[in-house]
């Protein structure tokens, strides 16, 4: 079956079964290779992509589910040549350790800043504490999305 | 002139070009063994490379974990890369420096002692001569020894070294691909196993049929291949969702014979103490002939511990022509290589291994494993890309795991309250299976029809640090000391090296009796330490990070607010470290804050040591306030993030942590050294906010209310 979507801002449309996964799709049809496989289980974040601007988890959302909507994965954001302000505040704090689980955090913060563009500390850690980090980079990816907020909102670079 | 000694790393692989080659396009290739796993091990040998050579730091390009191009030096572990890898880079480095000199001289007629490096330029007497190390590397025979006797830079004229630098591998990590497991090779083969439930356990029936019809269900028109070879099952497609469905239907579809059973009990430490052993006695044994005059005996305990990792391993294999290529996470490229060749009978020049990054693993998770068994598949499938991922589960399921511990210390007192003679007793299973370590295999090589003969297990030697053992040895002025080491020879779960091996479960019980020490002679806990502790740099983090707590102003016991302290150098031998706690506790601890402050000599990127130590108190805070791996019947039961749970952003302490000046002192391993006082203070934070203390951890929620129920 084809499925059309927008990704990353451009028309996509893909042959597959609509009960595959969102994350198969982006990565194996897409070759969108920063969303994550971590549990295919909504229990780890690493997944994480937006769609129609909020917080999915790619690894169960059929992609039926997503036709005629708008995906945005961590590819949509920037390039390491062209940091989204989200990435650049990451670099700054050197927020991560292995860094397997920050494209999915990166695009709940996204989400987050997207609807609460000034979030206090317990916005930011309700929006990613749905997200495990096991290299305990945890204080400075908090202070990541902080350091993102304060860059937008002043329309500086982070 | 004389050679200093040389770090192994450097006696193993003596050649020059084996750490350094001069691309042409004038950057510098720097190979290392060691590998990154996110802990910043190739930023940090890069900036040595770059400050021995005198180049700007963009000029080098770090090679790591390349049978092919770089040095064997066995695994990435115990928090040596830095000393040992690093420490080789920075004499082959001067090494090179000082021939290219020599070099440059002759050309320019002139002394080598008029020559200096600028940025990479050959300056004479302060002008420039067009020398550079491109002009001259063809001159240069690098494939000659090194010497180890180069002189290398001065720390005080550092520039590089000793300065923050952003981690090179963090950019590609935060927009996209980066990972083995994001490589897709054209025309690759996705792959899943079925795992043989425990070694000796025999595939009586597989009903591929159903395993077929289920994966159908799933993609109508993906072909499936199910690869059988002994006790082995994989489950081959082009279509990576096929491959995934077939795997997990695939467990109610096998009969095993000889699977064994497991009791629920197995999975506590107190299991371990009666349990077969091999037994050694260390230090001042035989006990003294005269009875204790004041005996204090505590015992603590951890659970089996998994590694967790974010990413469930995965491997990329290819046989072609006779040649294996293999792509792994693992945390040592050349022993892969030779463990392959020999469960693979290939000749281990057939075989090449690569490292490309992974999620973190914190020890020996499932990464060697995933290695042999894409190549197994590949074996069977010649001239195509297998690319085998483990589900959640099987990493959850099947990688080996922490230890559990159950430690019991013996402790004499003088008339003063202070250790006299102590006896410090372990039960644990070994932290050390790594494959070719000779207490090790490969996981599927169990499963295939000539599987490798049962050892018998052992643990890393004391010269290495030891393993149930390690940080046994307390650092206070102890008369006499000695261990009882039971090695469990039996533990229900394979169990393999984490994070700091013995030393959680060591420094929490010498840590937790220094503490009750003091309570009993009625002294504070810093002032008692320091009574007993006469090493400078140890006595400077004590008091140093009882100031930044605020110690002074340490509130009463008993109010549910606590404040705990407590130290360690790891191994004895690398960083040492000094963590306070600020707990709450009502039904739960909350860790609330955590200051550290830690001595590893020169620090090479202090902004990359301080992320270790602050994730090392994060993992601790985890290890002690949360995880236990769980059993049931059939194996570990403990098998998603729900049944594992880890601590989360909304528990997770404020960290402060600091680095003493370190300069003029050796590079100390950090990776590992807060570990052990983590827990150790969050311990002992508990015990000063209940009047009560928890001997076995994880600090639960159960724990909790069975102690304030004795108060």
């Amino acid at each position: 079956m084809g499925f059309a979507f927008t990704v990353n801002g451009e028309a996509k449309r893909v042959e597959a079964p609509e009960t595959a996964t969102l994350l198969d799709v982006l990565r194996n049809h897409l070759g969108l290779m920063g969303t994550r496989y971590g549990c295919g289980l909504e229990q780890c974040g690493t997944c994480m992509v937006l769609v129609d601007g909020q917080p999915a988890y790619a690894c169960t959302r059929e992609v039926g589910t997503v036709a005629d909507r708008k995906v945005t994965t961590i590819e949509g954001l920037g390039t390491p040549a062209k940091p989204h302000p989200l990435q650049q505040a990451f670099l700054d704090e050197q927020a991560g350790q292995c860094g397997y689980c920050l494209s999915g955090i990166v695009m709940s913060a996204k989400a987050l800043l997207d609807r609460n563009p000034k979030p206090s500390r317990s916005d930011i850690v309700a929006a990613l504490d749905r997200h495990l980090c096991r290299c305990g980079a945890h204080q400075r990816i908090l202070r990541a999305v902080e350091r993102a907020a304060q860059a937008m909102s002043s329309g500086r670079p982070a | 002139m004389n050679a200093r000694p040389m770090p192994a790393s450097l006696v193993d692989n003596p050649r020059l070009d084996r750490w350094i080659h001069f691309q042409p396009d004038r950057t510098v290739r720097i190979a290392t063994g060691k590998v990154e796993m996110g802990q910043g091990v190739v930023t940090a040998i890069g900036q040595i490379a770059a400050e021995e050579l005198d180049l700007p730091f963009d000029r080098i390009v770090v090679l790591s974990g390349d049978t092919t191009n770089g040095p064997d030096e066995l695994y990435t572990t115990s928090s040596l890369s830095v000393e040992v890898s690093g420490g080789s880079v920075r004499l082959v480095c001067a090494e090179v420096r000082a021939k290219a000199l020599e070099r440059a001289a002759l050309r320019l007629n002139c002394s080598r002692d008029d020559l200096t490096v600028v940025d990479g330029q050959f300056l004479q007497n302060g002008a420039a001569t067009g020398q550079d190390y491109w002009t001259v590397a063809s001159e240069i025979d690098l494939t000659q020894a090194a010497t180890g006797s180069a002189p290398v830079k001065p720390a005080a004229s550092y520039r590089v070294v000793g300065h923050s630098v952003p981690r090179i591998d963090l950019p590609a990590k935060l927009t996209g691909a980066a990972f083995v497991h994001d490589v897709l090779p054209k025309d690759v083969l996705h792959a899943r196993t079925l795992r043989q439930p425990n070694r000796g356990a025999s595939l009586a029936s597989l009903d591929e049929a159903a395993i077929r019809r289920a994966a159908a269900h799933h993609y109508a028109d993906g072909e499936l291949q199910i690869i059988r070879e002994a006790n082995f099952v994989a489950f081959v497609s082009p279509v990576e969702s096929v491959a995934q469905a077939a795997a997990a239907a695939a467990p109610p579809h096998a009969k095993w014979d000889n699977a064994r059973r497991l009791e629920p009990a197995q999975q506590e430490a107190a299991w371990l103490k009666g349990q077969p052993s091999d037994d050694r006695r260390i230090g001042a044994w035989p006990v003294p002939t005269t009875p204790p005059k004041r005996l204090i005996q505590m015992t603590v305990s951890r659970p089996y511990i998994a590694h967790a990792s974010m990413s469930p391993s995965c491997a990329l294999a290819e046989f072609r022509d006779g040649h294996l290529t293999v792509r792994s996470h693992g945390q040592g490229m050349h022993p892969l290589r030779k463990n392959l060749a020999a469960v693979l009978g290939l000749p281990v020049e057939a075989i090449t291994a690569q490292h490309l990054h992974g999620a973190g693993c914190y020890g020996h998770n499932g990464a060697d494993d995933a290695a042999l068994d894409a190549a197994l598949v590949a074996m069977r499938i010649p001239g195509r890309w297998i690319r085998l991922q483990w589900r959640r589960e099987e990493e959850f399921g099947f990688e080996p795991v922490g230890p559990a511990m159950l430690v019991t210390l013996h402790v004499d007192l003088d008339e003063r309250g202070r250790p006299a003679d102590w006896t410090t007793e372990i039960w644990s299973p070994t932290h050390v299976q790594r494959p070719g370590s000779g207490s090790g295999y490969l996981l599927a090589s169990e499963a295939l029809s000539n599987p490798p003969a049962e050892i018998a297990p052992f643990d890393p030697p004391e010269e290495r640090g030891g393993g149930g053992t390690r940080n046994a040895v307390p650092l206070y002025d102890v008369p006499t000391h000695r261990i009882l080491h039971h090695l469990v020879m039996r533990p229900p779960v394979r169990t393999s090296a984490l994070r700091g091996l013995g030393a959680l479960p060591n420094v929490f019980a010498i840590e937790s009796l220094i503490d009750d020490l003091a309570a009993r002679v009625g002294e504070d806990p810093v002032a008692y330490r320091l009574s007993i502790l006469s090493e400078p740099r140890a006595r400077r983090l004590v008091e140093l990070v009882a100031e930044r707590a605020g110690w002074a102003s340490r509130g009463p016991s008993g109010t549910g607010k606590g404040l705990g302290l407590a130290f360690a150098r790891y191994k004895n031998r690398a960083a040492y470290a000094a963590v306070v706690a600020a707990v709450t506790v009502q039904e739960t601890v909350k860790v609330d804050r955590v200051w550290c402050v830690a001595d590893a000599g020169l620090v090479v990127n202090p902004d990359g040591a301080r992320n270790q130590l602050e994730g090392g108190i994060v993992q601790a805070v985890s290890w002690t306030l949360k995880e236990q791996v769980k059993l049931d019947a059939e194996g570990i039961a403990s098998r998603d993030w729900e049944s594992y749970p880890i601590l989360r952003f909304s528990e997770v302490p404020e960290i402060q942590v600091e680095f003493v000046d370190g300069v003029g002192n050796p590079t100390l391993g950090v990776g590992e050294c807060t570990v052990g006082p983590t827990a150790a203070a969050i311990g002992n934070a508990v015990n000063h906010a209940l009047g009560v203390r928890i001997h076995d951890m994880p600090l639960t929620r159960e724990r909790i209310m069975a102690a304030l129920l004795k108060t």
